[in-house]
């Protein structure tokens, strides 16, 4: 994709590292995410996957390198100040309040309030279940109960629940730690085509998968971690799962 | 027409949940269960003293009011263990606050009295009480934010120090209060209803309000979900967990003021018997000890279950150790009510 190439980047991340003591967990990285682009990030288990997207959204302070977003250098101490530039993270666990409904889940933190009989400040539940509508509508789920606690929605109906709420307060770069592990085959497509929704929407997306057929069916291009560096970068469109293979394990 | 059976037809979009549209009749009876054990309890003692004695027991004003004012204390406790619960913490230390706190209204009415006007002399007790609750809730709050001390064993240190303070500073005696406004408070009526209910009312209303409609209880649920994605919502956990615990403390803090105005004395005993039934109070209500559930207005009804049997099995003549083993069984069976309507609604289940 060429047209893709010319745009500037929304994120890029320049020879960043994060050493925990004597552990490189992430040595002189360098990537850039643009606008409507699928990343990829593949690589073994401890490759420094989680580190590098946990470096990048505020949770830890890197030791070195740089991250810019839209060509500005930023530094965020804590998650709240990346979600407030655009970042949002979504872990496939612990991403939501499950005795909340969906509404009050996409608002968690920054509940709406209006005023009852002109005066008496409360919660706007009505807005909430309103945008959560509109919100999941969006992206193609259609849920009737929004009163009810998300417990009662399955693993890809939270995990659309957890983008939604990105997709609510606009973030324009999404991070996705493993959002397909641990679903069933329908439940993937499902994350899968929300994916396509948000590279259709402009957004950027970085996806952390150890399952290379997903990676392979949603991203524009694959980044190799291996043991804290860059083991290579390539176009979906010109690459295979073998020599993805040989990149993650190296040769 | 469209035919019911076509194979072909226009897309439509799959349905998001796969759960009931509407409630089933056994959620909303796990919901309420709270106020249908209250009403199975009253329909049985009134049956009881008709056959045994040919009386009323619930029509009768004085058993009402009776019930009301036993239940008082104990509900102000309860409502601030309510928001304590809900949150996945517990505050062992609520019972020698209020304590506490009936002592200290007892001593600043008796030492405001000697200055000011005995009705300001009454609020400046209350006031005091109130703050000084706040104290040892402020500790706890501390402890548990920041320290990361869990809140069982953070409070019961609490519970400790309360306890001592209060003994301390009644000098091991209860204090008699010498204040007519104070004791018309604790012992007077509007038309039949004691003023004690009333504030009792008026301040579990605006505590409903509090959970129900604030940020602040809508945070309060999400924490005792899930903290981590309290946290991660920007949510600042330290802050609200110390608002927490000084708002509990405050409640007993209330409860002692009240507890001095009815007994027109401060004691440090008086809520060592209600700190259990607070907690049970809670759960009776619908409060789960994991945390993440209940409601305010659960815990009134849970409250009221307990008064009404303390006060009714007294009222039928049974002998007062059979109040232990009925408010246990209550509290068993509404824990088991709880997890069969988990069962059948479709609820996720615990493994
Ligand atoms: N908080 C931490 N403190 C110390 N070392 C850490 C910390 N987090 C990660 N590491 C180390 O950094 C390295 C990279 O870990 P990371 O979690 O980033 O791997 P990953 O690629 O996400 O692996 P996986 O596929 O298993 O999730 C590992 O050696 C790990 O032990
Ligand atoms: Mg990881």
């Amino acid at each position: 994709m060429n047209s893709q190439e010319q745009t500037a980047p929304l994120l890029e991340v320049r020879n960043l590292s994060k050493h925990f003591g004597a552990v490189r967990a992430l040595n002189d990285f360098s990537m850039v995410v643009r606008p409507g682009e699928v990343v990829a990030l593949a690589g073994d288990n401890g490759a420094g996957k989680t580190t590098l997207i946990k470096a990048i959204s505020g949770v830890f302070q890197p030791t070195g390198g740089e991250i810019l977003l839209r060509g500005q250098p930023v530094s965020f101490s804590t998650p709240q100040e990346a979600r407030e530039k655009g970042i949002e993270t979504i872990y496939q666990d612990l991403a939501l309040a499950d005795n909340l409904s969906i509404g009050a889940n996409i608002f968690l933190g920054r509940e709406p309030m209006r005023k009852a009989f002109g005066f008496l400040p409360v919660l706007d539940r009505k807005a909430m279940a309103v945008a959560a509508k509109q919100t999941m509508g969006r992206l193609d789920f259609h849920v009737s109960r929004l009163d009810a606690p998300v417990s009662n929605f399955s693993g890809g109906q939270r995990q659309a629940v957890a983008i939604g709420r990105a997709v609510y307060w606009d973030a324009q770069i999404l991070i996705m730690d493993e959002p397909t592990a641990a679903l069933g085959v329908p439940e993937q497509r499902k994350v899968i085509s929300l994916i396509h929704q948000l590279k259709a929407q402009g957004r950027g997306v970085i996806f952390i998968s150890h399952n290379l057929q997903d990676i392979f069916a949603v991203s524009d291009r694959i980044v190799v971690l291996r043991r804290g560096v860059q083991a290579g970068e390539r176009k979906i469109s010109e690459t295979n799962h073998d020599e993805v293979v040989k990149l993650m394990v190296g040769g | 027409m469209t035919s019911t059976s076509s194979s072909g037809g226009t897309h439509v979009a799959p349905q998001a949940d796969h759960g009931d549209p509407a409630r089933t009749w056994i959620a909303r009876i796990a919901d309420g269960r709270a106020w249908l054990f209250l009403a199975g309890l009253i329909i049985c003692f009134e049956v009881w003293s008709r056959l045994a004695f040919g009386a009323t027991f619930v029509l009768n004003p004085f058993n009402v009011q009776s019930i009301a004012i036993f239940a008082v204390a104990p509900l102000l406790l309860a409502t601030g263990q309510t928001f304590v619960i809900i949150s996945g913490g517990i505050d062992l230390s609520l019972g020698f606050i209020m304590g506490l706190a009936a002592v200290v209204a007892a001593h600043a009415t008796n030492m405001a009295g000697a200055a000011i006007p005995l009705p300001l002399a009454m609020l400046a007790g209350i006031l005091a009480a109130v703050i000084v609750a706040g104290v040892p809730g402020v500790i706890n709050g501390l402890l548990i934010s920041r320290l990361r001390i869990p809140p069982f064993i953070g409070t019961l240190g609490m519970f400790g120090v309360a306890r001592g303070a209060a003994y301390l500073l009644a000098g091991g005696t209860t204090v008699p209060v010498q204040n007519s406004w104070f004791a018309l408070l604790g012992n007077g009526k509007f038309h039949g209803v004691p003023y004690l209910v009333m504030i009792t009312a008026v301040f579990v209303v605006v505590m409903h309000y509090i959970l129900s409609q604030t940020r602040f209880g809508q945070h309060n649920y999400a924490i005792g979900a899930n903290v981590q994605a309290a946290s991660r919502a920007g949510i600042d956990i330290k802050g609200h967990i110390l608002r927490l615990y000084v708002l509990s403390a405050m409640c007993a803090g209330l409860g002692g003021a009240l507890y001095a105005a009815r007994f027109t004395a401060g004691a440090a005993q008086a809520g060592e018997p209600l700190l259990l039934d607070s907690v049970a109070a809670v759960v009776i209500g619908g409060a789960s000890l994991f945390g993440g559930s209940g409601t305010i207005f659960g815990t009134v009804a849970g409250a009221l279950v307990i008064a009404v049997i303390q006060y009714g099995l007294v009222f039928v003549n049974v002998e007062p150790f059979w109040q232990f083993i009925a408010v246990g069984l209550v509290i068993i069976i509404s824990v088991l009510i709880d997890q069969a309507q988990r069962r059948f609604s479709g609820a996720r289940q615990d493994e």
